[in-house]
């Protein structure tokens, strides 16, 4: 156990964090914040409120004209300041999310995304010269939640049961005006019931040891998940400039505690819990990922699917010497391709046979056509004498008419000189 | 034909009187479904309506069921009456439509449903001793009720209304209307009209059944307000001295039957008021004989089920 010792004057580390302060705000910050929900949930909106800036412009193409039909992932970043202190926020945006008749794996692009992030990080604290690392990492998913006034939907559990382990949630309730406050109340009861059944894990706030600031968080806590409305239009109230939404009724003021809960999430995502934000994804999020893909690598690279039966395995062959583990491996390697040549010889058999089979089948047609051809041939062949036989015959009766003809003409000019000569005399 | 002036006065118009006493005992039947992903505030619209507790919801349903896995098909009915008429009012829910992951041709159970509908009116009209009033269970209207995201229609809202829009009559509904300010409303409405015409989506009143210019013209005037942006609700309060239907929420409350709120009395007065009988002739004369033709020339004629249970054949 160390001993707190007492200082007998000043020394002067009390300065540390100032000079930790001063070196972050020269480095920057960063922060990746991802937006998920359907279309028409007021997710830009909600964005260019939170940050005051007009990341998504009216000319930026919205759901009536995106013409693709799939999840895409999108990325903006922009550069903002305050104060001397600067940050760089990139926005992950999901558009088609939940739009489509069939929605089954629409998370799928988004998780993708998540562990390409990872992994770029891995691979960049892997290298040998780290001394460039962009820290692209998601750091907060922002899941909408449609104002239904019911629960969840199916595919909101689906999502978050599939994205917890991976990435902060927070979920929101969108187009919170919809509902009058009990309506609200009633409906942040029963998601919170919702999703505790399913046992979703959501971002936590962390405990502090200020008494202050736990009763705050407290409060935060109370009012999950937050139910915002966005607007980037000012209107006037009461002579009051403020932001919000200008109905035939009133004008829904979005920065006013009362209205909805949009100043709570932006105090709390921006000023208070944004390092802490980053702090759960890179110690737990970020380190989950890792742990899983090198265990995975060191076990049994290729095969994914392999992997999640290999690992119970890792249990029990616990205590080998891991040169015997890879010979283990080495053998059931070979074993599998030989039994994969012979498999393929096998085939290589069959499909031999098969088209010696066939060239013997075609053999025998062509030979049955060529004995047909003769045939036919020949039956020509006969029927031409036939008809030359024919021709011959009546060239010959002809011959011999002809020559009657002629006989009988010199016959008929006999008789008649004949009878000339008779005549005469 | 001949038109021929009246010397005096006869009496054929006390004929109205005539129609209107029978009626008035007989009462009629009225099918209204329901289509829409839950939270849409389709119970709460229908008991908005008709003024009273019909829906489904009302009738033990509570908010914690859970979404079924499928389509199911849920019909409950309520005799109310209103001046001595009777109405029989049957309203037929849809729960579980569009509420899935995947939702793959999630229209069936409900194209199934309303050509049972039609076979079981069809085989009581070709019995041989037939009923002296044929219980109609047809589906009259079918609210669709469209989700006020502010962009366009979902591609399940298009897929619905091309596969069913020649079966039934449809009028789409803007659900939950309080969420659109004004502007996004007018815009929002212009859009999705847009696109109901370039799919070639013909949702009730179809141009193609105006009867004369009459009708036109006053259908016209509907169909350009269409798609109606509704709100709905059973609670009452106190503004400006009266007592009004609306919604409270703090910064203001939204009253369901100002027309500058929303749009639910001229769905109330198109539906109910006006409408209502277009909508049960339009079913019979043109969705239910469009049914029948097609079932008779597949089957090459039907058997009519006699009091004697053996087949007879008939020309029909």
């Amino acid at each position: 156990m160390e001993q707190q010792k007492n200082l007998e004057g000043y020394v002067g580390f009390a300065n540390l964090p100032n000079q930790v302060y001063r070196k972050s705000v020269k480095r920057g910050f960063e922060f990746t914040l991802m937006v998920v929900g359907e279309s028409g949930l007021g997710k830009s909106t909600l964005i260019n409120s939170l940050f005051l800036t007009d990341l998504y412009s009216s000319e930026y193409p919205g759901p009536s004209h995106r013409i693709k039909k799939t999840v895409q992932v999108e990325q903006s970043k922009v550069l903002v300041k305050e104060g001397g202190v600067q940050l760089l926020l990139t926005i992950v945006d999901t558009p088609g999310f939940g739009d489509a008749v069939d929605n089954s794996n629409c998370w799928q692009p988004v998780i993708d995304h998540i562990d390409s992030k990872f992994e770029d990080y891995l691979n960049s604290e892997s290298r040998v010269n780290r001394r460039q690392m962009p820290d692209n990492r998601v750091h907060c998913c922002l899941y909408f939640i449609a104002p239904s006034g019911h629960g969840l939907k199916p595919l909101d559990i689906e999502f978050m049961k599939r994205l917890h382990e991976k990435v902060n949630i927070i979920p929101l309730i969108a187009k919170a005006d919809t509902m009058t406050p009990e309506e609200c109340q009633q409906f942040k009861k029963q998601i919170m019931r919702e999703i505790q059944e399913h046992k979703i894990k959501i971002y936590e706030f962390p405990e502090t040891d200020d008494e202050e600031e736990n009763k705050l968080v407290k409060k935060i806590k109370d009012r999950l998940p937050l139910a915002v409305v966005g607007s980037n239009t000012i209107i006037e109230v009461n002579g009051k400039r403020v932001r919000g939404r200008q109905y035939p009724w009133g004008v829904a003021e979005v920065e006013n505690g009362d209205h909805c809960d949009f100043t709570i999430l932006r105090n709390m995502l921006i000023r208070t819990h944004m390092q802490d934000l980053k702090d759960v994804t890179n110690n737990v999020h970020y380190e989950n990922y890792r742990s899983r893909k090198l265990a995975a690598v060191t076990y049994n690279g290729a095969d994914n699917n392999k992997s999640k039966g290999q690992l119970t395995k890792v249990d029990t062959v616990e205590g080998i010497s891991p040169l015997a583990q890879m010979e283990e491996e080495r053998r059931e390697h070979m074993a599998k391709m030989k039994k994969m040549e012979m498999e393929m010889e096998q085939v290589f058999e069959m499909k031999v046979k098969e088209k010696l089979q066939k060239l013997k089948d075609s053999e025998a047609e062509l030979q049955r056509r060529h004995e047909q051809m003769k045939k036919n041939l020949e039956a020509q062949h006969k029927e031409l004498e036939e008809k030359r036989r024919q021709f011959e015959e009546e060239k010959v009766s002809w011959e011999a008419q002809q020559h009657l003809l002629e006989q009988q003409k010199l016959d008929a000019s006999r008789t008649l000189e004949k009878n000339k000569k008779k005549k005469i005399f | 034909m001949w038109g021929s002036t009246l010397l005096g006065y006869v009496g054929i118009d006390t004929i109205i009187e005539q129609m209107r006493k029978k009626t008035m005992k007989t009462g009629f039947d009225f099918n209204i479904m329901v289509v829409g992903q839950s939270g849409l505030g389709k119970s709460t619209l229908v008991n908005t309506l008709f003024k009273s507790q019909v829906s489904r919801r009302s009738s033990g349903w509570s908010r914690d069921d859970k979404i079924p896995k499928t389509v199911e098909i849920k019909s409950v009915s309520h005799v109310i009456e209103e001046g001595g008429v009777k109405m029989k009012l049957t309203v037929i829910d849809t729960p579980g439509f569009g509420d899935q992951i995947n939702n793959e041709n999630c229209w069936e159970p409900i194209s199934k449903y309303i050509n049972e509908q039609y076979e079981k009116f069809l085989k009581e009209e070709v019995n041989i001793a037939r009923k002296k009033r044929i219980p109609d269970t047809r589906v009259h209207c079918c609210l669709y009720f469209i989700s006020p995201t502010g962009h366009s229609l979902r591609q399940l809202d298009v897929e619905f209304m091309k596969h069913l829009g020649r079966a039934v009559n449809i009028i789409p509904v803007i659900a939950k209307a309080d969420t659109l300010t004004p502007e996004e409303k007018t815009e929002f409405k212009q859009r999705v009209r847009k696109e109901l015409e370039v799919c070639g989506i013909e949702f009730y009143p179809q141009k193609e059944f105006d009867e004369d210019m009459e009708d036109k013209s006053d259908n016209d005037k509907i169909r350009e307000a269409m798609p109606f942006a509704v709100v709905g609700s059973d609670k009452e309060y106190q503004v400006n001295g009266k007592r009004v239907l609306g919604r409270k929420t703090a910064w203001g409350i939204v009253e369901v039957e100002n027309p500058n709120h929303c749009e639910f009395s001229l769905l109330r007065d198109f539906l109910i008021r006006s409408h209502l009988q277009d909508l049960k002739e339009v079913t019979h004369n043109i969705h239910y004989e469009t049914y029948r033709a097609k079932r008779l020339n597949d089957n090459g004629g039907l058997h009519p089920i006699s009091s004697s249970s053996d087949t007879q054949e008939s020309n029909l």
